[in-house]
C-alpha cells in the first residue's frame, strides 16, 4: 500500500488542476491516508479471475442515427462564458513562456 | 532557437538502424459528430454546431453515432484487422482548453479493430508489409486560435480563443506496430503508407481524406539504434506534418538530427516535436510532464459495442478493392508503363485520372493533362492539384474536344485556363471565346491563297518539292487565323493548294 | 387540514374536481416556502413567477376541457443538480453560482410536459457529495423534525421541503443513498429506481455508473405516480433501459403481501444500528408477517466491501466528471494575481470554487485511477461490484424483496460528523449496495425511534427492473402502519417554529 505523502497530494492536485494550500496538503494527506487504508481491503477481497463490472445493467450496441439534430445557438453556447470574443470562448495564454 | 545539427543522411544510415511508427488520424465524413447530433461540417461560424455534450456542459451525455461505428469497422476490415467482439469506449483524462470535458472519449484496451496488415510499395518498387497494431475511435478537440503573439502560434500569445465546432468530430486513429528494416527508405515508406491509408479511406467513402484540410493527420514516431544493438532507441513523436512531402522530410530530418546527437554521446529526449515546413526542421514541443498519466477507465456513460458476425460480414462484402490490387488492375487496364504509373501514384493523381477515364477520356490523354499541364499550373500557383477548380469530367470533356479535332492542344490549354478561372464548362468556353478550330476549309484556303499570292517565290519552292518552305506559309496562316486553325490541316492544304495554283 | 398537508394524489383529484385551482395551490405553497425557507434553507432558488405562470397555464387548459395528465397542476421542487432552462442550477457549489443552463434535463422536460409547476431548486451537498447538506456552499438545510439536526443528504433540501410542506413532492438523485437516507431521517418516502430506468441526461453527474434520479414524496402512491412521470427510455442517455418497467401507480394499488418472501440481510442488522432504529424496523417486519408475508434470512458477505468499493468508484468517476469545471466555458472564473496562464486560472478557479469534501474526493479519485494504482483501487472496486451482484442474485433466489433499516441511526446533529469524513461515509452502509449493483431501492418511514423521537426508515430492495415490487410491498406496509398509528408519519412531526 502506498503512503499518502504531501508530495503525492501535491502531485495529484496538480493532475486535477486544483491549487492547494500547504495546510490543505497536510490535511488531505492524513485524511486520505485513513480512507486509503480502509479501501485497501478491497484489493484483498478480489481475485484475478473475477471480471470487473463497469456497467451495472448489461447492455450493448446503443447507437443513434447519423442525422443532424438542432444545435445550440452561438449565443446560448456562450451564455455562461466568463469571457468571449468574436463568437469564441476567450482564455488566458496557454503557456507560461516560450 | 538554436539550429539543430544534422548528420549526413547516408552516414546516419550506415551507423544506425531506423525504426518508425506511424499514427494516422482519419476524420470521418459522417453527417454528425461522434457523440452528439451536431453537424460535422467545416467552415461555419464559430460555436454554432455545438450542444451541451460537445461543449462539456454539466449534465450532458454522449450518444454514439452508429454510422461512425460502421465506418470504423470498414476501415478495420480494409486493413485486414480483427474486429473486436467487444469494443469499449474509455475516458482519456487531461486538461486543455480545447477539450470541452477535459477528457477525451476514446478507446483504450478494447479498440474496435486490431492486428491488421497492409502492403506498401515505395518508389523504388520494393514492397514492405506494415503491421497494424490497432484502429480505434475517438473524438476531435475544438480549435484554438492564439492571439497576440507574432506568428499566431502558442509562444508569446496574449490569449487564446476556442471554437468547439470541431469538438466531437469522429476520428479513427490507426496505429502501426514499430516498423523495422526500412533503412534509407524509411521516409518514403512513411509517406507511401499515409498515401495508402488516404486511398483506402477515400475509396471506402468514409473520409474526404484531404490532408490540407486536416481530414488525414499523421504523427511520425522515429527512433534509431546503433547497428547491431538489440535495445530500441528513444523515440520522438513529430506532429503537425500536414502533407505527404512533409512526412518524408520530417522523418528524414529526425533521423539526421538524432544520429548527430547520438554520435556526440548526447541522449535523445523522449518528447513530442513539431514539424516546420517553412524551415524544414522539427522543434521541441510541449514537454510531456504529467500528460502521460491519462488515468484511462471505461466510459460509464456508454455501453460496449458488440458487432455481430453477420453485420461484420455484411460490411466486409461492401469493401472496395485493396489499393495494391486496384493499382495493378488500373495499370493493366490503362496500359501505362511502370514508370508512368508510378509517376501517377506518386503525384497522388490516381483517383483523378481514374475518374477522368471513367468520364470518357483515353487513359494517356487523362494522364497527360493531369500530370502535365494541371500539375504545372498547380505548382506555379503553389497549390495542391486537388485545390484547382476543375473536375475530372471537365478534363475529360477537354480531352474529347481535342480527340475530335475541334480543339488543338494549344486551344485546349486556353480552355483549361478558362475552366480554372471559373468561366464555365469547356463547351461553354469554346463557344464564348470562339476557340473552335476552323475546320471550314474555305476559310483556310482563303487565308492560304492570300499568303501564297503575296509570296510567289515560296509558292515556287513548294511546287519544286521544297516542303520546308511551307513552314513560313503555315506560320503566316496560323497567325492570320489567330491560332484557331489546325496546323496539320493547314499544311496539307498549303501543299495541295500550291500544286493547284 | 390545510391544502399544504395533502398528498399529491389527493391534490390531483381536487384539481380535477376543480375544488382548487393550480394557481391557488401553487400560491399557498409559495407562501409557505416564503415563511419556512429562510429558516430551513430547503430551497436555493424559488421560482415564484415561473411557478405561477405555469399554474395559470394548467388552469386555463383545464378550463378548456383539455385532457391533462394525472399530476398536472401539482407543483414540484427540483434538486439543484438537475438542469433547468432559465433557472439557476448550482449543484450546491460556488463554482456554478448563478449558472443558467441553456437546456433542460430530460426529467425536467417530463415534469414540464406533465404540467407540474416548478416551485424552485432544492439544496444539496455540493455536487451531491455528502449525507447532510453540510457540504453545500450555500449552507445546510435543516431537519423540520429538529432544527438542530440535518435532514440527511445529499438531497436534504428536497426531503426537508417535502417533510415541511414546502412542496407536495420533489425530484432527487441517488448515488449512494442521497434520496433514501434523507427520506429515512425526515419521515418521507424516497425511491432510487433501477439504474437506467430514469434518464440521467441533464443530471449533473457525480458517479455516472451509480447515479439515478428518483421521487421524494410523503407517501408511496405519490412516489409511484411521480416515478411513472419521470421513468422511460431516453435517446439522449445511452445507459437508459429500452423497455418500460410497467406502471408503478398500478403496483402501488396492491393490497396484499400474502406469500411475499422478504429477505432480511444479515449483514445489515444488529450491531452498528441504533437500538431504536432496529426496534421500529423489527415491528414493521412483524406487521408484514402478520399480513401474510414470509421472512427469510439472506446473507451478502461481499457487503463488507461495499463502502470501500463505493468510495473508490464514486470519487474516481467524479474526479473525471468534475474536470469540466475549469472556468473556460461556464461557471466561476478566478483570475490569480499577476499574469496568469490558463492552467493557473483553472487551478485557482477550482481551488476557490470547490469545497473541501469535493476536493478531497477529486484527489482520492485521481489517485484511484492513476497509473500504478488502477488495478489495486478502481479496478478492484469494480470487481467488488461483480461480487455484490452475485450475492444479491443468490439472495433474490430466496426472496422477492430484501429489507434492512435504511440507515444505522436517526438524523444526526449539525456538525456532529464534520471532523471525520469516514464517519460520514458510514451512514451509507445500507444504501450503497443498491447503487453498486444497479438495483432499485425504496425507503419508507416505519415510526419514530424511542430514544429521540426521530423518524426511522426501512429500506426495501428489489432485483433490477422489478421496481414495481417495491411499490407493492411499500403500499401495503404504509397502510398497515397508518392503521396502527391512526395517522400518517408526518402527522407525528412537531410544529415548526420558525420565528
Amino acid at each position: 500500500m502506498s503512503e499518502i505523502t504531501p508530495e503525492l497530494v501535491r502531485h495529484l492536485a496538480g493532475l486535477a488542476r486544483i491549487e492547494v494550500s500547504e495546510a490543505e496538503v497536510a490535511q488531505f494527506a492524513s485524511q486520505l491516508a485513513l480512507i486509503v487504508e480502509s479501501v485497501a481491503t478491497v484489493k484483498a477481497a478480489v481475485s484475478d479471475d473475477i471480471v470487473a463490472t463497469s456497467h451495472p445493467i448489461p447492455m450493448a450496441n446503443v447507437f443513434r442515427e447519423d442525422v443532424v439534430r438542432p444545435s445550440l445557438t452561438q449565443e446560448q453556447a456562450l451564455s455562461g462564458a466568463a469571457d468571449s470574443e468574436s463568437g469564441r470562448f476567450k482564455v488566458s495564454a496557454i503557456l507560461d513562456e516560450d | 532557437m538554436a539550429k539543430d545539427q544534422l548528420m549526413d543522411y547516408q552516414e546516419a544510415l550506415d551507423a544506425y538502424e531506423v525504426v518508425i511508427g506511424l499514427e494516422v488520424h482519419v476524420e470521418l465524413n459522417t453527417n454528425t459528430k461522434m457523440f452528439c447530433g451536431c453537424a460535422n461540417v467545416f467552415g461555419d461560424e464559430p460555436n454554432t454546431n455545438v450542444c451541451p455534450n460537445c461543449l462539456g456542459f454539466p449534465g450532458a451525455m454522449p450518444a454514439v453515432n452508429g454510422k461512425a461505428i460502421e465506418n470504423s469497422i470498414k476501415i478495420g476490415l480494409a486493413l485486414d484487422c480483427e474486429i473486436a467482439a467487444t469494443g469499449r469506449f474509455a475516458r482519456k483524462n487531461y486538461f486543455y482548453p480545447d477539450l470541452a470535458k477535459n477528457f477525451q472519449t476514446s478507446q483504450y484496451d478494447e479498440p474496435i479493430a486490431f492486428e491488421g496488415t497492409i502492403d506498401i510499395e515505395v518508389p523504388s518498387g520494393k514492397v514492405f508489409t506494415v503491421a497494424i497494431e490497432r484502429a480505434h475511435m475517438e473524438e476531435d478537440a475544438g480549435k484554438l486560435t492564439h492571439v497576440g503573439g507574432s506568428t499566431g502560434r502558442i509562444q508569446g500569445a496574449e490569449f487564446s480563443l476556442v471554437d468547439f465546432n470541431r469538438a466531437g468530430v469522429p476520428l479513427v486513429e490507426i496505429v502501426t506496430k514499430p516498423i523495422y528494416g526500412a533503412g534509407d527508405e524509411a521516409p518514403e515508406l512513411a509517406a507511401a503508407y499515409v498515401r495508402s491509408i488516404r486511398e483506402i479511406v477515400k475509396n471506402l467513402g468514409v473520409s474526404d481524406a484531404r490532408m490540407e484540410r486536416g481530414n488525414v493527420r499523421c504523427d511520425a514516431n522515429v527512433s534509431i539504434r546503433p547497428k547491431g544493438q538489440e535495445k530500441l532507441g528513444t523515440r520522438t513523436e513529430t506532429k503537425n506534418v500536414n502533407s505527404l512531402r512533409s512526412i518524408e522530410r520530417a522523418v528524414k530530418y529526425e533521423i539526421q538530427r538524432q544520429a548527430h546527437l547520438l554520435s556526440q554521446g548526447t541522449a535523445i529526449i523522449q518528447e513530442t516535436r513539431h514539424w516546420h515546413e517553412d524551415r524544414g526542421a522539427t522543434s521541441s514541443g510541449r514537454p510531456k510532464s504529467d500528460a502521460d498519466d491519462y488515468r484511462y477507465f471505461p466510459e460509464p456513460d456508454l455501453v460496449p459495442i458488440q458487432p455481430s458476425k453477420e453485420w461484420i460480414e455484411q460490411l466486409r462484402a461492401t469493401l472496395p478493392e485493396k489499393p495494391a490490387i486496384r493499382r495493378k488492375r488500373l495499370q493493366d487496364l490503362w496500359g501505362f508503363s511502370d514508370l508512368e504509373f508510378r509517376d501517377v501514384v506518386n503525384s497522388d493523381l490516381l483517383d483523378e485520372i481514374d475518374d477522368t477515364v471513367k468520364a470518357g477520356a483515353k487513359p494517356q490523354a487523362a494522364r497527360k493533362w493531369w500530370t502535365g499541364e494541371l500539375a504545372r499550373i498547380a505548382n506555379s500557383e503553389d497549390k495542391d492539384i486537388a485545390e484547382l477548380s476543375i473536375t475530372p469530367l471537365q478534363v475529360a470533356q477537354i480531352a474529347a474536344l481535342v480527340e475530335s479535332g475541334k480543339l488543338t492542344d494549344r486551344l485546349a490549354r486556353e480552355v483549361l485556363t478558362g475552366v480554372l478561372a471559373g468561366e464555365g464548362n469547356p463547351e461553354e468556353i469554346v463557344a464564348k471565346r470562339g476557340l473552335e478550330v476552323v475546320s471550314d476549309d474555305g476559310a483556310l484556303l482563303a487565308a492560304i491563297d492570300k499568303v501564297l499570292y503575296e509570296q510567289p517565290d515560296v509558292l515556287e519552292k513548294i511546287r519544286e518539292g521544297k516542303l520546308q518552305a511551307a513552314g513560313a506559309v503555315i506560320g503566316a496562316v496560323m497567325k492570320a487565323m489567330a491560332g484557331s486553325a489546325d496546323a496539320a490541316r493547314v499544311r496539307e492544304l498549303v501543299i495541295q493548294r500550291a500544286n493547284e495554283l | 387540514m390545510s391544502v399544504l398537508n395533502k398528498s399529491a394524489h389527493e391534490l390531483a383529484s381536487m384539481l380535477v374536481s376543480k375544488e382548487i385551482s393550480s394557481v391557488e395551490l401553487t400560491k399557498a405553497q409559495l407562501e409557505n416556502i416564503d415563511r419556512l425557507n429562510p429558516k430551513l434553507n430547503s430551497y436555493l432558488t424559488v421560482t415564484h413567477e415561473l411557478a405561477l405562470t405555469q399554474a395559470r397555464q394548467v388552469d386555463e387548459l383545464r378550463a378548456k376541457g383539455e385532457k391533462l395528465s394525472a399530476l398536472a397542476g401539482v407543483p414540484i421542487a427540483v434538486k439543484d443538480n438537475l438542469t433547468t432552462i432559465g433557472i439557476a442550477t448550482t449543484a450546491g457549489s460556488k463554482i456554478l453560482k448563478g449558472w443558467i443552463p441553456p437546456y433542460n434535463a430530460t426529467v425536467v422536460e417530463k415534469i414540464l410536459s406533465h404540467r407540474m409547476p416548478i416551485l424552485g431548486k432544492t439544496n444539496l451537498d455540493e455536487f451531491a457529495m455528502g449525507s447532510s447538506t453540510e457540504n453545500s456552499a450555500y449552507g445546510p438545510s435543516l431537519n423540520p423534525w429538529d432544527l438542530a439536526r440535518t435532514p440527511g443528504g445529499s438531497g436534504g433540501g428536497s426531503s426537508s421541503a417535502v417533510a415541511s410542506m414546502q412542496a407536495p413532492l420533489a425530484l432527487g438523485s441517488d448515488t449512494g443513498g442521497s434520496i433514501r437516507f434523507p427520506a429515512a431521517v425526515t419521515g418521507t418516502v424516497g425511491v432510487k429506481p433501477t439504474y437506467g430506468a430514469v434518464s440521467r441526461y441533464g443530471l449533473i453527474a457525480l458517479g455516472s455508473s451509480l447515479d439515478q434520479v428518483g421521487p421524494v414524496t410523503r407517501n408511496v402512491l405519490d412516489a409511484a405516480m411521480l416515478h411513472d412521470v419521470i421513468a422511460g427510455h431516453d435517446q439522449m442517455d445511452a445507459t437508459s433501459l429500452s423497455e418500460s418497467l410497467g406502471s408503478m401507480t398500478e403496483a402501488a394499488k396492491n393490497d396484499s403481501v400474502k406469500g411475499l418472501k422478504i429477505g432480511i440481510i444479515k449483514e445489515l442488522t444488529g450491531e452498528g444500528f441504533q437500538a431504536g432504529v432496529s426496534e421500529r424496523f423489527q415491528e414493521a417486519l412483524e406487521l408484514l408477517v402478520a399480513a401474510g408475508a414470509e421472512i427469510v434470512e439472506v446473507s451478502c458477505p461481499s457487503f463488507q466491501y461495499a463502502i470501500a468499493a463505493y468510495y473508490l468508484i464514486q470519487p474516481a468517476e467524479a474526479s473525471s466528471n468534475l474536470a469540466r469545471f475549469d472556468s473556460v466555458r461556464f461557471g466561476l472564473r478566478v483570475m490569480p494575481e499577476g499574469a496568469a496562464t490558463v492552467e493557473k486560472v483553472m487551478a485557482a478557479t477550482r481551488e476557490a470554487g470547490f469545497g473541501a469534501e469535493v476536493k478531497r474526493r477529486i484527489i482520492l479519485g485521481t489517485y484511484a485511477l492513476s497509473s500504478g494504482y488502477y488495478d489495486a483501487y478502481y479496478g478492484s472496486a469494480q470487481k467488488v461490484r461483480t461480487l455484490i451482484q452475485a450475492d444479491l442474485a443468490k439472495a433474490f433466489e430466496k426472496a422477492d424483496v430484501l429489507v434492512s433499516p435504511t440507515a444505522p441511526t436517526t438524523a444526526f446533529l449539525l456538525g456532529e460528523k464534520q471532523e471525520d469524513p469516514l464517519a460520514m461515509y458510514l451512514n451509507d452502509i445500507a444504501t450503497i449496495p443498491a447503487n453498486l449493483a444497479g438495483i432499485p431501492g425504496m425507503s419508507l418511514p416505519v415510526g419514530l425511534a424511542s430514544e429521540d423521537n426521530l423518524p426511522v426508515g426501512a429500506q426495501f430492495l428489489a432485483p433490477a427492473r422489478q421496481d414495481a415490487r417495491l411499490y407493492k410491498v411499500g403500499a401495503v406496509l404504509e397502510k398497515l402502519l397508518e392503521n396502527k398509528w391512526s395517522k400518517s408519519m408526518l402527522e407525528f412531526a412537531p410544529e415548526l417554529k420558525v420565528n
